[in-house]
Formats: structure tokens, sequence, C-alpha cells
């Protein structure tokens, strides 16, 4: 997802913004954030990085409004002389693929620069999970002698000047010592060769994902022809991304023309950029299936246009060349339900019988709820992570804990009393009595469960009163229990909790469910609470 | 009943002790005569004013007085006082003797250092005291001293010079104190004259107040009249136990699904990464499955289904299942064993789903359930939320069915108009998003998010892509609209007080 900018006056230059237009933009799955007199704000989702420009939006909303409906078409200049890029295999370990244009007789401007800088660092950041998957270059071609290689090499061996630097470095240096180099290092981190791109003078270029050398790659306004590689481990992928680039650029002028590259994977020899539309099948019935409606195959070719696809008949589309999310014929289909007008389907329940039910724990959630409310004892509702100043004030080791926790928050609960006697604990300054019970899960490690965590559902309450003892407790679980029509044992129990035999052990079916008694005064002191509590814990199971 | 005749049956005890008094003007003097206290009298009074007998006005006087503190300065000087004379005396003196000398205690110590710094009478020079003023100096009282000596005083009747001392002495500990003295002045009412004549001829005895049990059983309340109680008087307020908000709140999520017949799914909230990512098809690089935006259980590795499944929903990711293409990369299946807390109750769905019968169709399922993200806690964040989301498991369901539901269920939660925008979730195809019309903020919030289940996600899941519609509402924002809160850390925030207070759910 990403959020982009638009000056309104640009947006203008294509259709004029009207309340209607301003409906249409969502219609199409774009939600429009903002809109002013100056500019508009549009939220793109992930599977569109084919719209995080100014110009690959117009395209498909031209298409979306019926202006220019159809699959885009543009020319595409064949490889010339020495447009050529050879990747050697020692790249196979580290970035295994690139794929790379040419584009010439472009008009640059600090704005449209800065444009395309944007759309880089967007696609940087999404489709190419922080260059993990995707790092984009870009260089003015007249810096370069072509034809370029691709290889990998001993980051020792790697010595240029890098962008935002006043001197030349090696690889290692730039990872340790680039601030570009520290936020993406570990991306290389461990690998023994690092990937250049370098050109026919051995002049190198870029070290990727991390960063252009300064010669050869900074953009300027007097740049007209580029040279672009987009690297990864996934050539459809790069094909794609370099796609949404070459075209968003041939779409801000004109005169742009595209050049294709050849790409030489040792025996292996391919063309880029390859704007030749996919092909998928579909079938009319799934459509009508899935979307409950009954279209006819005449009215796909309109639906589709529509949408930027062409409709060959026979059920074959063709799918744009920069689109990067169309993987089964049901994201088509999604698109025809987008055409046809999510507001324009009609609502229908289904016929169908099916019983409800609420399950059989939350009920008995709700009945001891009820009954305890019934004593005048307030629910209450805690975090399932404590923190590790909760765990010091309540005098316990820490239990399974989540790694970087980005709050101070980081460890399970591990029983209910733990979240009692903390609520208390922030309570004091509040009337007394307070009394109170929550029913929630608690977690503890089992290697017999799947996730070697066990959770129980356990109910616990607390009573912090001048009067309150052992007895008034023991009522409270004895009204409970006849309450649920449930038998139960009590024995004389240990409980690092409770008083020395003041602590009571109850037995459901033989099995112990749990503890009650009177908190020891240290753990009563210790949350500042200055009048006695008695406590109760109990799992809920046998009382299904 | 007469308006006076009613008044006067419902005097109490106190009211009728002080009618015959209330010439006397002066409060105290009406506590002295009545042998009420003086509380007791002014609440009267109140009760009194309540009923027409007497108009009060109160005025409050602000006033300066000494405290404790200043009670004792002033007879033994204020502490700068007795160090100067110190000083003044030895010219120059260590810090130690000074104080020892002084026989003041540690804070007051400071308080005079500061005092005579201040006024530039001492100098510190290597630990030692030097005097630096000369003796007619300081024999003059200071401002402050005189002032204390004239307290207590009107606080706005004080001249610029005790204005400046009583600034420069109120930032200091009990020396002195600002005291708001309520005065309260009454009127007697002409209906209020007609009341103290005729009350004259009522004796307290004839009306009964409390009625006791002894006076119940004793049938001593034969023939005689109640006191007529001021039933609008106000009385302190109390409050129930009740259930938190936030399950009030779940319980009725529960009630509008199974009213709807879903039925409900329960299970963990530590799951094993496979049933929460990568049975919903969401890939193993996806940004969501980060250790920045999910928790992971540090150490922990889990078990993973059969084979078969786990084979299944490999190949949807690296090929592609039911005429998909997949995400192509290498699925791995130690990344799917890592444990973490359910990112959204949609784990549960793709379990159940796993274990569904499929020749039981139609069937479906809801959730309600905490949810857990890696996240900072602030007003608009927390790393836990609740969500409640359902699914229709039926072969012939539709988008047009997901849309009938969808208005369905926004009706049930108190809203008519709805509209729909296409929207994106990694496992569901075509996917929505649910605005409702909030009538009071006049404008479209967005509460629902929904989808029909992608086939490479039913496939491996149900052995073959069967429709399935899934929608879940935006649960704590809906809550927090419900309640009228603005901050999400007061859903767990467990101030009882809060809770005592809070309101019970209208719905």
């Amino acid at each position: 997802m990403a959020n982009i900018k638009i000056s309104r006056k640009e947006f203008e230059e294509y259709v004029k913004i009207t309340k209607e237009i301003e409906e249409q933009i969502p219609q199409m799955g774009v939600a429009l954030e903002r809109i002013d007199e100056n500019e508009i704000e549009l939220e793109i989702t992930a599977n569109r990085p084919d719209l995080y420009s100014l110009q690959g939006f117009m395209r498909a909303f031209l298409a979306f409004l019926n202006k220019k409906p159809g699959l885009k078409k543009y020319k595409i200049e064949k490889p010339e002389k020495n447009f050529e890029v050879k990747i050697d295999s020692s790249v196979k370990e580290v970035r295994p693929f690139t794929a790379c244009a040419i584009l010439k007789n472009i008009k640059f401007n600090d704005e449209k620069i800065k444009e395309i800088i944007d759309i880089q660092e967007k696609l940087h950041q999404t489709l190419g999970r922080n260059r993990k998957r995707i790092a984009i270059g870009i260089y003015p071609l007249e810096k370069i002698k072509l034809p370029i290689r691709f290889e990998a090499r001993k980051p020792e061996n790697i010595k240029f000047q890098p962008l935002e630097s006043d001197r030349e470095m090696t690889g290692l240096q730039i990872l340790q010592q680039h601030p570009t180099g520290r936020e993406y290092g570990n991306l290389l981190e461990g690998k023994e060769r690092f990937p250049i791109f370098i050109d026919a003078n051995n002049e190198i270029l870029s070290m990727p994902p991390i960063i252009n050398s300064h010669k050869t790659g900074r953009v300027e306004e007097t740049t007209k022809d580029i040279f672009i590689e987009c690297s990864g481990s996934d050539f459809e992928i790069l094909n794609k991304t370099l796609n949404i680039l070459v075209t968003m650029i041939a779409d801000m002028n004109p005169e742009v023309k595209i050049c294709q590259m050849n790409l030489i994977y040792g025996k292996d020899k391919k063309i880029t950029p390859d704007l030749t539309p996919e092909q998928i099948k579909i079938k009319l019935e799934n459509i009508n299936k899935l979307l409950g409606l009954e279209l006819k195959e005449q009215n796909l070719s309109k639906l589709l246009e529509k949408m930027g696809y062409n409709y060959k008949g026979k059920g074959i589309v063709e799918i744009p060349a920069w689109r990067t999310d169309i993987m089964h014929e049901v994201d088509i289909i999604e698109d025809i339900a987008i055409a046809y007008g999510y507001n324009n389907f009609i609502a229908e329940i289904p016929k169908i019988s099916t019983i409800g039910e609420i399950s059989e724990i939350e009920t008995l959630k709700k009945r001891l709820a009820e009954i305890l409310i019934g004593l005048n004892i307030t629910e209450v509702l805690s975090y399932h992570l404590l923190t590790q100043e909760d765990l010091k004030k309540l005098n316990q080791k820490p239990n399974i804990e989540v790694e970087n926790s980005k709050s101070e928050y980081k460890y399970l609960r591990k029983d209910i009393l733990t979240m009692l006697l903390k609520t208390l604990s922030e309570n004091v300054d509040n009337e007394y009595p307070q009394r109170i019970f929550e029913i929630g899960e608690v977690f503890n490690k089992d290697s017999n469960e799947e996730t070697g965590i066990k959770e129980d559902s356990k109910l616990g309450i607390t009573l912090a009163d001048p009067k309150t003892g052992f007895t008034e407790m023991k009522q409270i679980l004895d009204y409970l229990m006849r309450m649920l029509n449930k038998e139960y044992t009590l024995e004389s129990g240990t409980n690092s909790y409770f008083i020395d035999g003041r602590c009571a052990e109850i037995k459901v079916n033989n099995k112990t469910i749990g503890y009650f008694g009177e908190i020891k005064p240290e753990l009563v002191l210790g949350i500042k609470v200055k009048v006695p509590i008695t406590g109760l814990e109990i799992d809920l199971k046998e009382l299904l | 009943m007469d308006k006076k005749q009613e008044i006067l049956e419902s005097l109490s005890l106190n009211e009728r002790k002080i009618l015959p008094l209330l010439k006397e003007k002066v409060i105290k003097e009406i506590a002295k005569k009545s042998q009420l206290e003086e509380v007791a009298v002014l609440r009267a009074l109140e009760y009194l004013g309540n009923k027409g007998i007497l108009t009060l006005n109160s005025s409050s006087i602000k006033q300066v007085d000494l405290g404790v503190n200043g009670i004792l300065y002033k007879q033994k000087g204020l502490p700068e006082r007795r160090l100067i004379n110190v000083v003044a005396d030895k010219k120059t003196i260590s810090l130690n003797d000074a104080k020892k000398s002084s026989g003041l205690t540690d804070n007051e110590f400071q308080a005079a250092l500061g005092a005579l710094k201040k006024k530039a009478l001492i100098a510190l020079t290597e630990g030692n005291l030097v005097f630096n003023g000369n003796k007619e100096e300081i024999t003059t009282k200071t401002l402050e001293e005189q002032f204390l000596e004239k307290l207590p005083m009107d606080f706005e009747a004080l001249k610029p010079e005790e204005k400046y001392a009583f600034e420069s002495l109120k930032g200091r500990k009990n020396i002195i104190e600002l005291i708001t003295n309520n005065n309260v002045n009454f009127e007697v009412t002409e209906l209020g004259k007609e009341i103290i004549n005729e009350s004259k001829n009522i004796k307290g005895e004839d009306l009964i107040e409390a009625l006791t049990p002894e006076v119940l059983t004793s049938n001593s309340w034969k023939g005689k009249k109640f006191r007529r109680y001021d039933i609008k008087s106000p009385v302190p307020q109390i409050y129930g136990a009740k259930r938190h908000f936030v399950n009030q709140a779940r319980d009725y999520a529960r009630k509008v699904w199974s009213e709807m017949g879903f039925k409900e799914m329960t299970g963990t909230s530590t799951q094993v990464g496979f049933w929460n990512f990568d049975a919903l098809f969401t890939a193993q690089n996806h940004p969501v499955r980060e250790i920045h935006d999910t928790f992971y259980i540090k150490n922990a590795k889990g078990k993973l289904p059969d084979k078969k499944l786990v084979e299944q929903v490999k190949k949807s990711h690296e090929k592609g299942v039911a005429g998909s293409k997949g995400w192509r990369y290498n699925w791995k299946e130690e990344e799917a064993q890592r444990i973490i807390l359910r990112t959204h109750t949609t784990a549960l769905s793709a379990k159940t789903l796993a274990s569904l019968d499929i020749k039981k169709l139609p069937q479906k399922f809801f959730a309600v359930g905490k949810c857990f993200r890696n996240e900072t806690v602030d007003w608009s964040h927390g790393f836990e939320f609740n969500q409640t989301e359902g699914i229709v498991v039926d072969e012939n369901a539709n988008f047009r069915n997901l849309i009938g539901y969808l208005k369905e269920f926004a009706k049930k939660m108190g809203y008519e108009k709805v509209k729909f925008q296409p929207s994106f979730f990694p496992y569901t195809e075509p996917s929505i998003e649910g605005y409702v019309w909030n009538e009071q903020k006049k404008q479209w919030i967005e509460v629902l998010a929904a989808g029909i289940f992608r086939p490479e996600v039913t496939e491996p899941l149900l052995g073959k892509p069967i429709p399935v519609l899934a929608w879940g509402p935006g649960f704590d924002r809906m809550m927090m609209g419900i309640y009228a809160i603005s901050d999400m850390r007061e859903l767990y925030k467990n101030d009882l007080d809060q809770l005592r207070k809070i309101k019970f759910l209208s719905q």
C-alpha cells in the first residue's frame, strides 16, 4: 500500500475534476484520501504498483472512464548495436537476474526527476520488499560505454565513489560506512561476492541493491537518454517492474523512445523490456457463477476494456505487461466486477438454512459472569501481555516471551490472578471495597500442543476489602458451584499467592481445578494495597 | 393540600429546631442555641431554602493566615533571621557551624540561605558564609516579618508591600495559608414568616421520622403523620457491578452472528504461522510477516498439520493450484512453523475449513476474538485488538450474496445506508470495503472488510475451490464509537472508577 500525491493542475491536464470524477476514483478501487485546491492524495493498494505514478494512474483511470478504453499500446524499438547486458554466472549466488532498458529523448526537469525517484522508492519499499526482491538503478546513458556487464566480485575488489560520498570506497566500506550501505547492508550480509554493474570502460556503475556510482549514477536536467536496470531474484517481476517504469516515463513525453536491450544469460538470451501482453483464458460460466450475474460474451469486451485489458474473443484476455497482480482467473473476475460497479450489484441473501450457535465455552463464560455480577463483583479485562516491571512488582519469573516487542509489553500472562493484582495495584486511589473478576485465556509451555503452548480459559476473582476473608471467598465458590450444579471437594493446598493454612485446593471430578484463599500480606503490600485481599482462580474445563 | 401545610409536614427535626432561632441571623449563634453542629445548621438552612422559607446568599472571602510553621516563626523568628544573626555575629563562619549555631533543620537552612543570598546579605566562599551587609541593615524588620505580625488579613485588602511579602512567603512550606471562608447570609421570606408562626402549633413528636422496625411493630405510627420527605433533594450516586463493556460488545456481536445462522468457532491466540499466513496464501516474504509487524514467540517451533495439506499449501505458493500461477518462490517449512500471536481471527477460519466435511455444505461460521500486532501503545494504536468475522461456505455462494450479507449485517449494527468499494486483501478476490453512513457525523465511515477466499486458499483447505464468503467489521473502532471513547488504551485500562460509571450498551 502506498499513498501518492498528485498536483491538481497536472491531474486536470488529463481530466477535469468534478463531483462525479471524485466519486469514480474509489469505484475503481483507489481510495481518495484527500483533495484540496492544490493537491490530490490517493491510496493505492499493494496489488497495483502500476498506479503509483500520475501517468500509471491516469492510464487506468481514463480507461475506467471509457475515455481511452482497452490496452494501451507503446511503440518499442529493437536493440541497437551494443545495447547489451552480459550477465555473468557469478551473480547466481547473490542476485541472479536483471531486466534492463534504454530510453531516449527524455526531456527531464527537476519535477520529473523527482517523480521518477519517488516511484522508484515506492517500488523498492512495496513490491521490491525493501530492495530485497527488486532494486532499481537509473543512469545517464552519455556517461556509460555500452555494452554493460552484470557480475559479482569479492567486496575488496569493488572500488568506486558512491553517491553522497566524497571518496572511493570498497564494497565492505560502503556497507559499513555509507548511510545507504548501513540501511540495506543486511541484504548482502554473509555473501562472498557482491553484484556490480560495470561498463565497457570497466567503470563500476553501481552495486545493487545498495547504491549507484557518483560518476555515472546521477540523472540531471540535461540528461536525455537513460539506462535502467532492475535486479533481483524473480525475472518475471523484474520485467514487470521495468515495464511500469518505462511506460510511465514514455507517458511523460510522446517523443520518448523505448529501446530494448539484449540480455545474455550464458546461452540463454532474453530481450527486455518486453511489453507483449500476457494472455489468460477465462470462462463466462465462472464469471457469472462467482459474481451472481448473467453476463453475455458480448458484454465482456466493454467491461474488460474499461479495466485496461483487451478481449480477443473465445475467452482470451490480454493482460497489460505492467500488471503484477494477475495470477488467476479470479483476478480478472474481480476487475470485471469493478467495471460492472460494486454498487450496481443487487444484494441477495441466499435461502439456505443453517443453525446459529454460540460456543459452549463462551456460553459458560457468560453464565459465570452473570452469577458473579449478582454478587456485586465487577468484570475487568486485561492485556494478554505483561511488562518486566509488572513481573517485578508481583515477584514473578518471566513466562513465554515474544520477540522484538515495540512496547514494553512482552511476556504472555500465565494466570489471571496476576492480572487482577495488577489491576488492584493500579486502582489504589479508587474507592474500596474493590471486588473484581476476569475470565480469559492464560498461557503456559506444553510440548504436547501443536504450538508448544497450552492455553486455558480461567476465571479469577479478587476481593480487596477491609472485611474480606477466607470465609467470604469460600461462600462465593460454594454459591458458584451450586448455581452450576457441580459437585466439588476442598483440600488444604499450597500456592504461592496464598497464606499457608488459608489456602484451599478445589477439586471437581477428582481433578484440581484451582485454588482460593487469603493473599499473602507481602504480596498485598507489594502492590501498595492497604486492605486484605482474597483471591480465587479456577480452570473452566471441568465446569463445561 | 395547602402548600403551607405540606411544608409544615415536611420539616425535619433539625429544621424545626432552628426555625424559631432564625431571628438570630448569625449562624454561630443559631448553632449554639440549637445545640447543633454548624454544618448541620448550614444543611438545615439549605433545606429550608429549598422549601422557600428563606433565601440564602453566600459569598466567599479570601483570608491570609499563619500556617503551622508561620506560628512557630512568629515566635522564634524566620530561619533567615536566625541565620543572619549568627553570620553577622561571626562575620565568617563555615556552613556546618552556621547550621549548628542557628539550630535550623536541613530544609530551613536551605531556605534561609536562598533568602539571604537573594538579598545579597551573605556570600558563599570556599565553604564559608561571609557577611556582606552592615549591622544597621539587619536591625530593621523585613517586609516578611512585618507581614507575619499583621496576620490574619483580608487578601483583597493587601497593600503592595504586603502583597510582596505574601508572594515571597507563599511558596515556602506552611508559613502562610490562603483560606477561603464562605459567608452565608439568609433572609426569611414572607412565606417563611407565616410558617414560623404556625410551626409553633405543631409538635415535632406528632410527625414520624424514619419508619424503624420498632415504630412499625409497636403500632406507634397509628394516628400519626409521617414527615413528608423532599423527594427532589439529591442523593449520593451508587454503582452496581457489571460486565466489562468490551465483553458486552463481544456478546452483542455473538448475538448478531447467531441470529443470522452462524456457528461460533473458537481457538487459541497462539498459532502456528502456517494457519495464520501460509494457509491463507500470504507469501512468506509478505511485509505483514516481518518481525516488526507480527509477534513471534521466542525460540518456539510448532507442528504442521498432515503432510498432504502442507504439500498442497506449498504448491499453492510455489507454482499455484486450481489454475493459478502462485507466488513463485521457494516456500519453507521452517518459516511456516514459527509460532505467532494470531494477527486475525481468519486463522480460525482456515483451521475450520481444513477440518470441514464438504459433503455437509452449506455451512456458516463466525469468530469473536482477540488479535495481536507488534505495535506501540498510544491513543490510536495498541498491540491487542478485537476482531469478529464470519464465513459462508457454499458451493453456490456468489458476490451478490456477499453484498446481501454485508447489508444485512450493517443493518443489525444499526446502519441502513451502506456503500461498497473495491479493496485488496492477499487472500480474497474479489475484495470489498463497506462504508456505512453515520447520521450524527454526517459522513461515511469504513467499517467492513470483506471478500471471497481465493481458490489458492480454498483448493488446499477444502480439496476443491468452493467459494467462501468472508467479512468482518472494524470491531474496536465500532466500540470506540458506541462508548464515545477517543483513546484505545481506555479499552483495557481497568480504571474501576470508569468501569463503575460507564453506561450499558444500548443495543
